[in-house]
């Protein structure tokens, strides 16, 4: 009785102090000087430039990342190849890397004297770098929560819709997808939080230009750096209020088995 | 199949920022070290009421000096470029991004000045360079490889030895002193002047310029002007293929609008004039970096990346 | 009419491979080989000056204070995280579901978030009182903040399927409550336990957001290897910064393989069935 209360109640203090006295003083922070000082930070044209570069970015990352998944689960799954180890392993791979390396090795490729420095468009420093970036860093999440909800399905509903004279397009539509639909829709949420939430790549990416290639997050540093506590705090408000959205749905569309 | 569509309209979406940026007014990009932001938040709008900034819009940029170097050579769209001191700008001349003929005028291509300053807290009494190598003094500057402010603030150091009388041998030892006060090393000058803030180290090596922004943000900040520092030459330059207003602008930095508006940001105008009504007092041992043999021997001799004193210095910290 | 069931098995079964297909795969391959291959092509192929750039004495230290805290952070998650996932599946009491949905909040707050209220509570003025900005300290606390889920999620699945009725057996012999963990439970969730810490220290030892406001970036102290990258890029040194990036790649890589080797391993029942 009295291990398992104490338990609770390391585990509980732990938890307390790693994790809700942070996310409590961001709230406290901001809020300080009153509603409107933070209001006004965050209403600014720069601001509101990099609330909505956070969002087109995420817009363009999400669904690409979204589709890739689905077929490079189906890929997975459902196939024999060669190699199939290291397609796991390399899908898997932007989880593991620091996230400076990656806006490393976009400088390498579209930099000057990069391999592909000469292309008509800008690219580093401007919002295309700053999207394969955030792609690079969310592409993992969709395929490893659809991988194991395809391997449980098993292919029998599949096959029976081929017996059938389904097509390939109509049995993924009708059998398949339906199936899959929650551990896409978790997936989703994930690639979601983590493209809005990216700081390391596109900081390296990103040329720091204020209204033009500042997201949120690097907006967050920015006012730090300028003596604006008030703004980077509230600035982290709009990302805290998403991601608790993000929890929130999180729970909703958690897989089954880990509901308690 | 409305999959496609939305394929469509992602990658419309992608291709139209970039499209839609030619517009019918010019938009000149400013990329400049971490500290003049403030200044140019006044500066912009004024050079826009001018006939000459009619219709002129801008976007900005501000790091700590060498990375924002690296960045321009990389591809960072740049029409005018302030930086905090001359050797990065010759990293640019080089690469062919602005022209060898960018310090013609006859302020040699520099726009704002200043001095290292040495910036304290109330309390422990930490005025002159000494101070900073007394046991148990914090020091807080940046790291010399990223931020010019660091770098200023070597040569800062080094050169007072010497006007104290010391040998460069016994400069050098002062050095490697100093380094070991230092707690932390920021990536630029005004990630120092945060730390130190947010109430980290006894005492700041930075700009004059620095300190007083800070003093008019309403920061609790002291700043001591030693009696021997340098005075720190801050270059500007449009690059080679920046647009007519680019020059324009360049040369409206130059007017007494403009060095008076540099003025109340805290900086020592270049125009003798717009220095009236401010207080910069001017130290009776200031030197400049000619008396420490001008840029190029000072480039080889403390920031080499490989044999400079400071890889040297950095090197002795581990362990 | 009599179908044979066998010969209708067969072109179903070469049917369903359709679903893809090769436009499909010929997809997949292509994005990743945008997105990952040819970025990571690019860090190996510019990679110059390898041996200099990576035996050098800032990045070694570096690259030594990564491993080291990652392997701290791991370790201290192994504990803390199955303890956690012990909690949250065995004990009741109220306000459960609301901390079950609070574990996954530092992997939905970006780093640079986290960073910035850590200094502000462990910095020289916060709340905390406790000044470990700019210390290895402070880089830890920023790293057990960015890893807690790991450990806690891919334990918690196992705990549940776990068949109490082995417990209950050695209970009724007569077993003490740690024994029964030690001997029954424990070998269970040590796969689950060892993917999780994996993913703990592979995470831990590339984190970059929220570390760079708190650590300092002292050279030799407190720089640890994904700053020092950061800055080997900022001093045109782009090289230099590859060569460390190719080696933490590779450790990386080793971490990621050793998890599916773990994984597999802890499946094997599975797929034998």
């Amino acid at each position: 009785m009295i291990a398992r209360l104490s338990l609770r109640f390391g585990v509980l203090a732990y938890l307390a102090a790693i994790l809700l006295v942070p996310v409590g003083l961001v709230f406290w922070r901001t809020f300080e000087h009153g509603v409107h000082p933070a209001w006004a930070a965050v209403t600014t044209p720069d601001a509101q430039h990099a609330f909505w570069l956070t969002l087109e970015i995420a817009a363009i990352a999400v669904p690409l990342n979204t589709i890739f998944g689905v077929l490079c689960a189906l890929a997975i799954v459902r196939h024999r190849f060669p190699g199939k180890g290291l397609l796991n392993a390399v899908v898997d791979l932007p989880l593991a890397l620091s996230p400076v390396v990656v806006g490393l090795a976009l400088y390498l490729l579209y930099g000057r004297n990069g391999w592909f420095d000469a292309l008509p468009f800008q690219v580093l420093f401007a919002t295309p770098s700053m999207v394969l970036a955030t792609i690079f860093v969310s592409l993992p999440f969709v395929v490893r929560e659809v991988v194991p909800v395809l391997r449980e399905i098993g292919t029998d509903q599949e096959e029976a819709a081929a017996t059938l004279g389904a097509g390939a397009f109509a049995t993924f539509r009708r059998v398949t997808l339906p199936a899959i639909r929650w551990a896409i829709a978790y997936g989703v949420v994930l690639t979601t939080a983590r493209s809005i939430g990216e700081f390391g790549a596109v900081s390296v990416v990103s040329g720091r230009i204020s209204g033009k290639t500042e997201t949120l997050t690097l907006l967050v540093q920015d006012k730090y750096e300028s003596f604006d506590v008030t703004g980077a705090y509230a600035a982290s408000v709009v990302l805290a209020l998403i991601a608790i959205a993000t929890l929130l749905l999180m729970t909703m569309f958690r897989p089954r088995e880990e509901r308690t | 199949m409305s999959r496609i569509a939305l394929l469509s309209v992602l990658l419309a979406a992608l291709v139209v920022p970039v499209a839609g940026a030619r517009t019918t007014d010019t938009t000149l990009s400013l990329v400049a070290y971490s500290t003049p932001k403030a200044a140019f938040a006044t500066i912009i709008p004024a050079f826009q009421k001018t006939s000459a900034g009619q219709g002129v819009n801008f976007t900005q940029s501000y790091g700590p000096s060498a990375d924002q170097t690296q960045a321009i050579v990389n591809g960072l769209p740049a029409d005018v470029v302030d930086l905090s001191l001359e050797p990065d700008m010759r990293t640019l001349v080089k690469a062919g991004i602005v022209a060898p003929s960018w310090n013609a005028n006859k302020y040699k291509g520099i726009v704002t000045r200043s001095v290292v300053v040495i910036v304290f807290r109330s309390g422990k009494k930490i005025r002159g360079w000494n101070d900073l190598i007394k046991p148990g003094v914090q020091v807080l500057t940046p790291n010399p490889l990223t931020s010019g402010g660091a770098r200023w603030n070597v040569l800062a150091a080094y050169g007072a030895q010497l006007k104290l009388g010391k040998t460069p041998k016994q400069a050098e030892q002062y050095l490697y002193k100093l380094f070991h006060h230092v707690v932390v090393q920021d990536k630029s000058a005004r990630d120092a002047l945060n730390t130190f803030l947010a109430g980290k180290g006894d005492a700041l090596l930075t700009y004059e310029n620095e300190a007083l922004l800070a003093q008019r943000s309403g920061q609790p900040v002291y700043f001591n002007i030693p009696k021997a520092t340098i005075r720190i030459d801050n270059p500007l330059a449009t690059t080679t293929k920046s647009p007519s207003a680019a020059k324009a602008f360049a040369r409206f930095l130059y007017t007494p609008t403009a060095q008076h508006l540099f003025a109340e940001s805290g900086y020592r105008p270049v125009l003798t004039s717009a220095t009236k009504g401010f207080s910069f007092p001017v130290r009776p041992q200031l030197f400049t970096v000619d008396y420490l043999g001008g840029w190029t021997k000072v480039q080889k001799k403390f920031f080499d990346p490989n044999n400079g004193l400071m890889a040297k210095i950095e090197a002795s910290l581990g362990g | 009419m009599a179908v044979d069931a066998a010969a209708l098995r067969a072109p179903a079964r070469a049917r369903a491979p359709r679903l893809g297909g090769v436009v499909g795969g010929g997809i997949v391959a292509g994005y990743l080989s945008l997105i990952v291959l040819l970025p990571l092509a690019a860090i190996a192929a510019r990679s110059g000056n390898f041996r200099n750039a990576v035996t050098n004495r800032e990045a070694v230290s570096a690259l030594e204070l990564s491993l080291v805290l990652a392997l701290l952070v791991a370790l201290v998650n192994a504990v803390v995280g199955t303890a956690t996932a012990w909690v949250l599946v065995r004990d009741e009491f109220r306000g459960k579901r609301l901390v079950n949905t609070v574990i996954d909040l530092p992997f939905a707050l970006p780093t640079i978030v986290a960073g910035l209220t850590l200094l502000a509570l462990y910095g020289p003025r916060g709340w905390t009182g406790v000044d470990v900005a700019f210390t290895r300290t402070g880089v830890l606390l920023a790293l057990l903040f960015v890893t807690l889920p790991f450990v806690v999620r891919t334990v918690q699945p196992v705990l549940l399927e776990l068949d109490r009725d082995m417990e209950e057996a050695a209970a009724s012999l007569g077993a003490r409550p740690t024994a029964i963990f030690r001997r029954i439970v424990f070998p269970n969730l040590l796969p689950a336990i060892l993917s999780g810490v994996a993913l703990a220290f592979a995470r831990a030892v590339g984190e970059f957001g929220s570390v760079v406001l708190i650590s300092g970036n002292l050279p030799f102290k407190t720089e640890v290897a994904s700053v020092y990258i950061f800055g080997r890029i900022q001093s045109n040194d782009a090289p230099g910064a590859a060569a460390l990036s190719l080696v933490l790649l590779g450790i990386s890589f080793a971490v990621l393989l050793a998890v599916g080797a773990v994984r597999r391993w802890a499946t094997r029942h599975d797929r034998e069935a």
